[in-house]
């Protein structure tokens, strides 16, 4: 099938989507993980407090008395979860917004990107912490997810809709066009594959970045910190000022992890993206003629 | 048509070259996934160019014409190489084998170039008159102020309104942008002048304005230009000398009204023929076949699967250059056995 | 110049619509929930003492004008609207009666300094070493440094945060971790108290310019790399101006325009690592002020934090969108 050839190919010549793969892989193991784990994620103080890494904790327990492997596995897994819901849905407005400033150009884009401009400026978080103080401790995760795909558009958007400016000027648009393709064909046919890579992309993208402002709100307490989530880790973790008490592997190991999803997704995303455009193709065989 | 007649030119000549090529040869080699890839784009090139003159080079897209310049000017990138032959100026003997830092002395002060018009050569965020600064300033040992007074006399010595240097490159028009440029690649006054599809994508009017700037200049400063373009029209115009490129090599060179009233090769004589002319309307024959590919091109002439006149021979041996007439050569063993 | 004019007033009409599109959703958020933040306040209040329903009552009655929650859905619009303007967020709970305004005043300046100090050096200093790093791309020490950069780049600002914390707070404690200056230092204006600033903000500083740079690194290389191929760099090559010219003049200075635009664009996301990284490190900072207001439940404190917040980032927006015809002369022309 072509998709495996162009897996093949990526994993032979381009080390960063190996790295980015492979980092990514590990994660979702982990992830996957959660669902053998023996022990029940809201259960407190089932094992002995503060041990170090070793058997049979492998990643050590923590100062609330729960083996911190297995409850990093359903931590990664929330919180990738959460990443991947706030992406598909944020994926909508951002596809919404972006194809149909770009396809119509005019009055609407421009009164669009008005619109979508200002969601890039705004500071997001502390727009996200008011919403915290109001509601409290009925912000959950569905409700947090849900306003930040709402506020979380605006970036993609933009990156879509100049792929829709340049498609629709296309020569190959207006050929299809005067050979009589109808629209819904034109765009099915001949735009989706340019338009399928780049949402691709900025989901990745926006993963890390949701995933992101989740564990800054979380680490500050201003989540759901009974679920649990690396942010929310790290929260209790400060709480019992694990540094402080030489708990060293409580943060470290949600950091580990965190920091390989971040840089996993990352160099999937850039490494697609520098597969996808043709100039930077060209360049990596050393020039055109 | 206004062509200068073979007087004329003896007339003008001095009889010293300013270019000489001799047996070049630059290929692109390209390794890649573990194949090695060779584009003959040059493959074995002589020609000399002599002082105030303008020097044609005419041939389709993918004759090599455009990597043949790159090589003249040393403007070479990988995967570009030099295979074989070299490149002599009056100023700069074997200049493909000159150090870097050597070039960048001479580049503008003796050589210089003027590109296609629609490229942007200017810096687009800054104004016109920095670019002529950045080029010239060094080579002209001057005060800035001047400098400013040159700059001012050369724009109006070519008819441009020197308001245009406080301007910046997306102010102007296209054409005004080329006259610029040609200003620009002669306001130290080189001796050689590369003119790359000067023309090009510009409209009428304005391509007759910049070959009129072209041959003006030329005229006073009796410098040499190689002219290129595919455009026939333009070298009836202004070269002096024509050379017809064809996959790779040159396979005709002469006066231009010689080539144009007595074409030899049967690739210049269909590509003349081809001209419209007022009065004639003979139906106009495509040439069969397509351009060869530079990467796999036939054996011996390259010409012979679309020529009319192929024999045997011209498949196995590679026709050299002969002289047939005052200046005329060509490559072709039909017109030369 | 009429150009420029009729460019600058249209950029000052986004200013506006982002204020104005940032204030609406505050007051949505606070307004329009079915969480009366009069009813939290005082259950925050009274949440550790026994206080007398007249008390109560009385405070819901103050709270209620305090918070601009009197009257109908309209009047309170127009009051919202009408203390913006005026700039009176009203007391702070949690420090009553020090107006708001006050204390937003008394921690703007660290903020600023904070974030404009080191936004502009990463800016200039990623920017630097990435357009040297697409021009010389054989350079082994750029690649390197391009390496590190790709993998810092991803990691957030609490982590850089948190290590910085870790590495210089317990294991080579040569910095100071909390707070914007020592405390028994004069609170005047000399170098004693200066160099105890500077020494206080490197941390936070480092915090934020460590993964800053990383992205300006990677977006300018890959935009200097694209520039090098531009017609007029060929051009200026071939008439044998002078690298350090061709370098500086032609490639970066072309290739720093989209990063001005960049910088317009990230700002905010900036001011999120601001927030977090005056939390980490205790910098008296706006982040650290709103943090603060959401634990003791300080409603106007907090709203007005975040109102300030928006207001503030879209002005330098401005700043940056006004600043940006001088870089690129071609944009008064559309």
């Amino acid at each position: 099938m072509a998709a495996l050839k162009v897996l093949r190919d990526l994993l032979k010549t381009n080390t960063e989507f190996s790295i980015g793969m492979a980092l990514t892989v590990i994660v979702l193991v982990i992830a996957a993980l959660s669902f053998c784990s023996p022990y029940p994620p809201m259960d407190m103080y089932v094992v002995p407090l503060d041990l170090p890494p070793g058997w049979p904790h492998l990643f050590g327990t923590t100062s609330r008395g729960q083996d911190l492997f297995w409850l990093l596995t359903y931590a990664i897994r929330n919180t990738l979860l959460f990443g991947l819901s706030v992406a598909l849905m944020s994926r909508v407005l951002a596809l919404v917004v972006g194809l149909f400033a770009g396809y119509k150009g005019g009055w609407i884009d421009r009164v669009l990107m008005s619109i979508n401009d200002t969601f890039i400026v705004i500071p997001l978080l502390p727009i996200l912490v008011l919403f915290y103080f109001v509601m409290r401790d009925n912000l959950t995760w569905g409700w947090l997810a849900l306003i930040m795909a709402m506020l979380g558009w605006a970036y993609d958007a933009r990156l879509i809709r100049s792929i829709a400016i340049s498609l629709r000027n296309r020569d190959f648009t207006r050929t299809s066009i005067f050979s009589g393709m109808t629209t819904r064909e034109i765009l099915q046919r001949e735009h989706f594959p340019y338009v399928l890579p780049i949402v691709f992309s900025t989901t990745l993208n926006n993963i890390n970045w949701s995933i992101g402002l989740e564990v800054t709100l979380a680490v500050l307490g201003f989540t759901d910190i009974n679920t649990p989530s690396i942010g929310g880790l790290i929260y209790w973790a400060n709480q019992h000022t694990a540094m402080v008490a030489g708990v060293w592997w409580w943060i470290a190991f949600p950091v580990l992890l965190l920091v390989m999803v971040f840089i996993g997704l990352y160099l999937l995303a850039v490494s697609m993206n520098e597969y996808i455009d043709p100039r930077s193709r060209l360049n990596r065989m050393g020039g055109a003629a | 048509m206004r062509s200068k007649d073979l007087n004329s030119i003896k007339s003008d000549h001095q009889s010293d070259t300013v270019l000489s090529v001799q047996g070049l040869k630059a290929y692109y080699r390209t390794t890649h996934f573990g194949v090695n890839r060779e584009v003959k784009a040059v493959d074995g090139v002589d020609f000399q160019v002599q002082r105030n003159e303008i020097y044609g080079l005419a041939g389709e897209s993918s004759s090599g014409k455009t990597t043949l310049i790159k090589t003249i000017a040393a403007a070479l990138k990988p995967p570009l190489e030099i295979i074989a032959g070299r490149v002599d100026f009056a100023f700069a003997p074997d200049i493909l084998k000159m150090q870097s830092s050597d070039l960048d002395d001479l580049r503008w002060r003796h050589l210089s170039y003027i590109v296609q018009g629609s490229m942007s050569v200017f810096n687009p965020v800054r104004r016109i008159r920095q670019s002529f600064v950045d080029f010239a300033f060094r080579h002209i040992n001057k005060s800035r102020p001047e400098f400013d007074k040159l700059l001012d006399a050369h724009l109006a010595r070519v008819k441009l309104d020197p308001g245009i240097l406080n301007a910046y490159p997306h102010e102007l028009s296209g054409g005004m942008r080329q006259r610029a440029t040609i200003a620009l690649a002669t306001i130290c006054r080189p001796d050689f002048i590369i003119a790359d599809e000067p023309t090009t994508a510009l409209d009428v009017i304005v391509q007759k304005n910049v070959l009129d700037m072209i041959k003006e200049i030329q005229k006073e400063m009796r410098s040499s230009v190689l002219l290129v373009t595919h455009d026939l029209g333009v070298h009836a115009h202004v070269a002096d000398r024509l050379g017809i490129m064809y996959a790779g090599r040159i396979v005709e060179e002469g006066p231009t009204q010689t080539l144009f009233r007595n074409p030899r090769h049967p690739y210049t004589t269909h590509l003349i023929s081809s001209l419209p002319r007022i009065g004639d309307d003979t139906m106009r024959k495509g040439l069969e076949g397509a351009p060869p590919s530079l990467a796999s091109p036939p054996n011996g002439c390259r010409f012979h699967p679309r020529c009319p006149l192929a024999m045997e021979r011209c498949r196995h041996e590679v026709p050299a250059m002969t002289t047939i007439g005052t200046e005329h050569r060509v490559a072709c063993f039909a017109i030369t056995t | 110049m009429r150009a420029f004019i009729i460019y600058g007033l249209k950029r000052l009409g986004q200013f506006l619509l982002v204020v104005f599109i940032g204030v609406n959703i505050a007051y949505i958020i606070t307004h329009a929930t079915p969480i009366d933040p009069v009813e939290q306040s005082i259950a925050a209040v009274t949440a550790y003492g026994n206080t007398s329903p007249e008390a109560i009552d009385l405070m819901r009655e103050s709270l209620r004008e305090l918070y601009g929650l009197k009257g109908s859905p309209l009047e309170q619009y127009a009051t919202f609207w009408r203390r913006i303007v005026t700039g009176d967020f009203g007391p702070s709970l949690s420090s009553f009666p020090t107006p708001v305004m006050t204390l937003i005043a008394r921690a703007l300046p660290w903020t600023a300094g904070l974030l404009l100090t080191s936004t502009l050096l990463t800016w200039m200093l990623g920017n630097l070493l990435g357009g040297l790093a697409g021009y010389y791309r054989d350079n082994k020490t750029l690649k390197l440094i391009g390496v590190i950069a790709m993998g810092l780049h991803p990691v957030p600002y609490y982590i850089s945060g948190f290590v910085l914390l870790v590495v210089f707070g317990y294991i080579w404690p040569i910095l100071p971790i909390t707070g914007g200056s020592d405390i028994n230092i004069n609170q005047q204006f000399d170098l004693n108290h200066v160099v105890s600033i500077l020494k206080h903000s490197i941390l936070p500083a480092a915090s934020l310019m460590l993964i800053g740079i990383g992205s300006w690194f990677l977006g300018m290389r890959s935009l200097v790399s694209n520039v090098v191929t531009e017609d007029y760099v060929t051009y200026a090559q071939l008439g044998g101006v002078s690298h350090q010219r061709i370098l500086f003049s032609y490639v970066m200075r072309n290739a720093m325009v989209p990063q001005v635009t960049g910088l317009a664009m990230t700002l905010g996301t900036i001011f999120n690592g601001a927030i977090i990284t005056e939390q980490i490190f205790g910098y008296p900072g706006i982040g650290a002020l709103l943090v603060g207001a959401v634990y003791a439940g300080d409603y106007g404190l907090v709203l007005g934090v975040t109102t300030f917040s928006i207001i503030g980032v879209s002005a330098a927006v401005l700043l940056i969108d006004l600043i940006y015809p001088l870089l690129d002369p071609r944009v008064e022309a559309s």
